[in-house]
């Protein structure tokens, strides 16, 4: 088998070294009665070239070459192609975690440079070396803020991605902290007065969401000060990192959790992808994951480490911040070079092409929401079932928006759109085509 | 004498920032085909932020070549021998990296229709079925993210079975060898933690298995073979001793490259475990991530897997959330999918010969532990699978530690081997080759080592103060925990504080 | 380094040094010595009560975390700033410069339970030889 490097003589070899006879002798330590005595149902083994057959077979059966106007936590934006060429070199693709400082230089200072660009990027001071997805980092920021202020409630805005909130609460259900939900007012954006009911002095988090799920902005300006005086912490989220190029960050929040999807990961059905923890320099210390630190080495040349270990699951066991071990290191590679090769400028002009796209599409087609909004936006379809929509344009190779009932009964013809800088004139000229038409024919009742 | 390694010029090169000039962009975007908006209009003026302070602005080449430097300062499995044990860094076939850049695949958005997006749920419905065919257990979910996640992910559903049946219970027993997650996880899920203690076979001790087991107890997590490579002989009691006072087992499946194709968990009574995609499976560990988690349940357990679950209408496939009792989702979508193609092209390349790839990672494992014994205390004398500890007792009678040997290790060509894990071996050398080293390969690691062992004896220091060869000596990481900076800041922006200990820093390495 | 006699030892290494009402608390020179260097110092909030014989903080070096244990119960009046800049100083005096806090003693006769500075000297010699 080509993985495998060593020959019949050099199993003999070995064996011989060993003074066994046969492989068969090192599994002698395995009761009898559990060594199975076949092999397992599963094919034989298959040529690399079966392999290529077998899954462009199955990449066949999904879309291919369809225009896609879906967003709703998973964006498609472009790939450089220098992204590819950095994270497939070996040096870096099948490496170890750098716990081996001297032989991990590469992937620290990686690292570190992707700390300081999340910083810059959200107005924190402190970021890690990322979380497994914007949905695990947000449970873990509310963790956080459970250990801060040694409160133990958590309120949650409804417009934070659903399966956010329900991750949320899959982890909060056995640790006795309840989650309330925060209801969204007329405008699709957090409904104050119910904030302001729902916090007490019991809340340790409040955590909203900007852009929020329905592609609108948050006030974190004003949202902050509330939030504060009840002494609680403010986290804000964000699922679509390319905002923050031109966005105002959330500068007043006390923990910043997202999701770098955006940043040169393929959407890929919904993973790997790549989470953020951002905070305050003050609550380093409560930070999960790893951190990589600057120092210098026995000559007094800079260098850098994994630091602040002590946190960690390793060493505090069960007293660790969190279980987590394992950072999307090559995926957040991956978002690295994506900023540099973007850079200051680049990532604000593809904020406002964006901008400019969406804009575009959302101008031609009934809005359910006034406010501002990014990239993405939420139209009804005039007593028409979304799915209807999205039939027809799935004729023209072209698949539609999110239908929103699932997760928001009350939004029921409604769906979520996003158009981004791949998003073609002529697409959207077509679904905003389809619209007219066929929500026309539904109001004046016909077929 | 050092064979696997000759000194080389490897270029030097600064943070982004540091070589950032103010004007430049490495990425180019087509021009608009719709008319351009204005922001502050569209959005409000307090909402557009003003440039990101810092952000880095290079050129492409300079972007590339950055990064490329940056790699030649790492070590890569495609470089060498990691002897890591408990990791099982194997070789990561770059078919793998070809099938899950295919479009289809690559490009499919978990919200997309169900219609298209069969290939995609035929991938995971795939790997599903031939990881419980490899563990022998009843359904697989594959929702997790990485190891420690379906750690999470299992012991929350032995919460809600013990629930279903009255009372989630009070306690998980851990043996003393076990990784740092396992208590970790155990405490997540509001459940006090109890070490059981191994016996002087390594093992863990049955005596002390059967007093802890009660009615308080939910489960025991345990790693089989253990964290010292040790067959736990007793596993089918172990499981009886725990189903007999209520309770049930949790397989940890970090050594599951032991296992493969010669004996299955589900057959000893494991009720629930999970598997490192990234370690059997051979996914790239990529300097830390992304992993992924898969969790194989018996069938007790099969209503508490997360949901959604793949069901079968008639020819297709179809997310099903209709489960009442799932213990909820434990991360947005699907999971780590990208993960999943590799993962399954791994068990496609093997299909049902991956017991001879498991039979070679214990004869590489036990031809490295007969070498090394005259030279190394072996930590238990039971026998070794896939992996073996030894203990640093020999070598610290000269004052030289297993870090130290480690150390010196790099600069005979390798990656350093797990140091001091298990925390039950005093000092402990943890090393695992795994079956895609070859003989040669591994008889440059065993002359590395044997060398180093006399170099202890003849002179010590040198041994001390490795890596000589490295860019970096040493690193300090004292000073990076007391004054901890994990960001760059221009020098104007660092606070005196940090100005200050910089310079300290420095300073006292040098006089050092 | 010596152990004054004036302080009092605990088995886990803390000492105490008691004055009327008042105790400052500290670790051992033996403790600093196996924890190797010392990173940070999780120390509790002024007007925190410590308890005899429970966790009252802890100490972390690169590699490892240990609780503190309070040698006499009482209420926290004031904790070393100190170590907040220069955890060190626990590593390079810790009898002196290095202490933890200093407390209001709620249960004086707590301390004739302690160790003296001879009996806490046998311990750690015995602890010594059996660790070689």
């Amino acid at each position: 088998m080509r993985y495998l490097p060593n020959s019949d003589s050099d199993r003999r070899e070995m064996l011989a070294a060993l003074g066994l006879q046969s492989e068969e002798d090192l599994i002698a330590s395995i009761p009898a009665e559990l060594r199975l005595k076949q092999p397992l149902a599963l094919e034989p083994g298959k040529s690399e070239f079966e392999i290529i057959e077998y899954f462009k077979r199955l990449a066949s059966r999904n879309a291919n070459g369809y225009a896609s106007f879906l967003g709703a936590g998973a964006y498609y934006h472009y790939r450089p192609v220098v992204v590819d060429a950095v994270v497939s070199r070996g040096e870096f693709l099948t490496s170890y975690t750098p716990y081996q400082a001297e032989i991990s230089q590469g992937t620290l200072t990686s690292i570190f440079e992707f700390q300081t660009m999340i910083c810059q990027l959200t107005g924190m001071e402190v970021a890690n070396a990322s979380m497994y997805d914007g949905s695990t980092a947000v449970t873990e920021a509310a963790m956080m803020a459970v250990r801060i202020t040694q409160r133990d409630k958590i309120l949650i805005a409804r417009t934070v991605h659903p399966e956010y909130r329900a991750v949320l609460l899959t982890c909060t259900q056995h640790q006795g902290i309840p989650v309330a939900e925060v209801a969204y007012g007329k405008n699709g954006q957090l409904d104050f007065d119910d904030l302001k009911k729902h916090l007490n002095q019991e809340i340790a988090g409040v955590i909203i969401q900007t852009p929020n799920f329905f592609g609108l902005l948050e006030r974190v300006k004003e949202i902050a000060p509330i939030v504060s005086a009840a002494g609680a912490l403010l986290i804000v989220v964000f699922t679509e990192a390319v905002s923050l190029g031109l966005l105002e960050p959330p500068r007043e929040a006390d923990i910043v959790a997202g999701e770098l999807q955006s940043f040169a990961i393929s959407p890929s059905y919904g993973g790997p992808y790549v989470g953020i923890i951002a905070t305050r320099e003050k609550y380093i210390r409560q930070m999960p994951g790893r951190l990589v630190g600057e120092t210098v080495d026995v000559n007094g040349n800079r260098a850098f480490c994994l630091t602040l270990a002590a946190r960690e699951q390793h060493i505090r066991r069960e007293k660790a911040t969190s279980n987590i071990c394992t950072n999307q290191a090559l995926l957040a590679l991956m978002a690295t070079v994506f900023m540099a090769l973007y850079g200051k400028n680049g990532l604000r002009q593809l904020a406002e092409q964006n901008l400019a796209k969406a804009h575009y599409l959302a101008s031609k087609l009934p809005l359910v929401f006034e406010g501002p909004f990014f990239n993405e936006f939420v139209v009804h379809t005039n007593g028409k079932p979304p799915e209807v929509i999205n039939a027809h344009l799935l004729k023209k190779n072209i698949i539609g928006g999110l239908p929103l009932e699932r997760f928001y009964p009350e939004l029921k013809n409604a769906m979520l759109l996003c158009a981004t800088e791949m998003s073609k004139r002529e697409d959207m000229d077509t679904v905003a085509a389809v619209f007219h038409c066929r929500c026309q024919q539904s109001a004046t009742g016909g077929a | 004498m050092i064979q696997k390694v000759s000194p080389h010029i490897v270029q030097n090169e600064p943070l982004l920032f540091e070589r950032s000039t103010p004007g430049k962009c490495g990425c180019e975007l087509p021009p608009l085909d719709v008319p351009p908006v204005d922001a502050q209009q569209v959005l409000g003026k307090e909402n557009v932020r003003d440039e990101i302070e810092d952000f880095p602005e290079i050129s492409e080449l300079e972007v590339l070549r950055h990064f490329t430097r940056l790699s030649s300062w790492n070590y890569g499995i495609d470089l060498g021998l990691y002897p890591l044990g408990s990791c099982t860094m194997k070789y990561n076939p770059r078919v793998n990296e070809v099938v899950a850049r295919l479009e289809g695949l690559a490009w499919a958005h978990p919200y997309q229709p169900e219609e298209l997006s069969q290939g995609a749920m035929e991938v995971i419905a795939m790997l599903e079925q031939a990881l419980a065919e490899i563990t022998g257990m009843d359904a697989v979910t594959l929702q997790p993210a990485a190891g420690a996640h379906g750690e999470f992910t299992g012991i929350l559903m032995i919460r809600a079975l013990l629930e279903s049946r009255g009372g989630p219970r009070k306690k998980i027993l851990v043996p003393d060898s076990a990784h740092g997650t396992n208590p970790a996880t155990a405490a997540m899920i509001g459940y006090t933690v109890e070490n059981i203690r191994s016996n002087e076979r390594g093992m863990v001790d049955l005596e002390a298995l059967a007093k802890a087991a009660n009615e308080d107890v939910a489960a025991l997590m345990i790693t089989n073979p253990n964290t010292l490579g040790i067959f736990e002989e007793n596993i089918q009691k172990i499981c009886a001793i725990l189903h007999d006072c209520g309770g049930l087992v949790y397989m940890d499946g970090a050594n599951m490259n032991a296992l493969a194709g010669i004996v299955r968990p589900g057959d000893f009574g494991i009720d629930v475990m999970h598997l490192n995609l990234h370690k059997t499976f051979s996914t790239p560990h990529g300097g830390g991530g992304p992993g992924a988690g898969a969790v194989a349940v018996a069938k007790s357990l099969t209503p508490f897997l997360p949901a959604p679950r793949l069901k079968r209408e008639g020819d297709r496939w179809v997310w099903n959330y209709d489960l009442p009792q799932s213990v909820g989702r434990v991360r947005a979508f699907y999971g780590n999918f990208g993960v999943l193609v590799r993962a399954l092209a791994y068990v496609l390349a093997h299909g049902n010969g991956i017991r001879q790839a498991t039979l070679d990672a214990l004869l590489n494992a036990n031809y490295v532990r007969a070498a090394l014994e005259p030279y190394y205390d072996i930590a238990y004398p039971s026998p070794t699978m896939h992996e073996c500890v030894f203990s640093d007792d020999r070598q610290a009678k000269k004052g030289v530690r297993t870090g130290d040997i480690a150390k010196r290790l790099i600069d005979y060509g390798f990656h350093p081997y797990t140091v001091s894990f298990p925390l039950i071996v005093r000092g402990a050398l943890m090393i695992e080759p795994t079956e895609t080293e070859s003989k040669r390969e591994l008889d440059l690691f065993i002359d590395a080592m044997i060398s180093i062992a006399k170099e202890v004896e003849e002179n010590p220091e040198l041994v001390k103060k490795a890596p000589y060869s490295t860019r970096t000596r040493r690193v300090d990481e004292v000073t990076a925990a007391r004054r901890p900076i994990v960001r760059w800041r221009r020098n104007e922006n660092r606070t005196p504080q940090q100005a200050q200990d910089v310079k300290e820093a420095s300073s006292s390495q040098v006089t050092a | 380094m010596s152990y004054p006699t004036s302080y009092r030892y605990t088995k886990e290494h803390e000492w105490v040094h008691v004055d009327g009402d008042y105790g400052t608390i500290g670790i051992t020179d033996y403790a600093q010595h196996e924890l190797g260097d010392i990173v940070f110092v999780d120390l509790p909030q002024p007007g925190k009560q410590i308890t005899k014989g429970q966790s009252f903080g802890s100490v972390e070096s690169v590699k490892a975390v240990s609780d503190i244990f309070a040698p006499v119960s009482g209420s926290v009046i004031e904790i070393n700033e100190l170590l907040k800049q220069r955890p060190e100083k626990l590593n390079d005096d810790p009898h002196g410069e290095g202490w933890l806090v200093k407390v209001k003693l709620s249960h004086p006769d707590e301390v004739t339970s302690l160790l003296s500075s001879a009996e806490y000297e046998e311990y750690i010699g015995a602890e010594k030889t059996a660790k070689a």
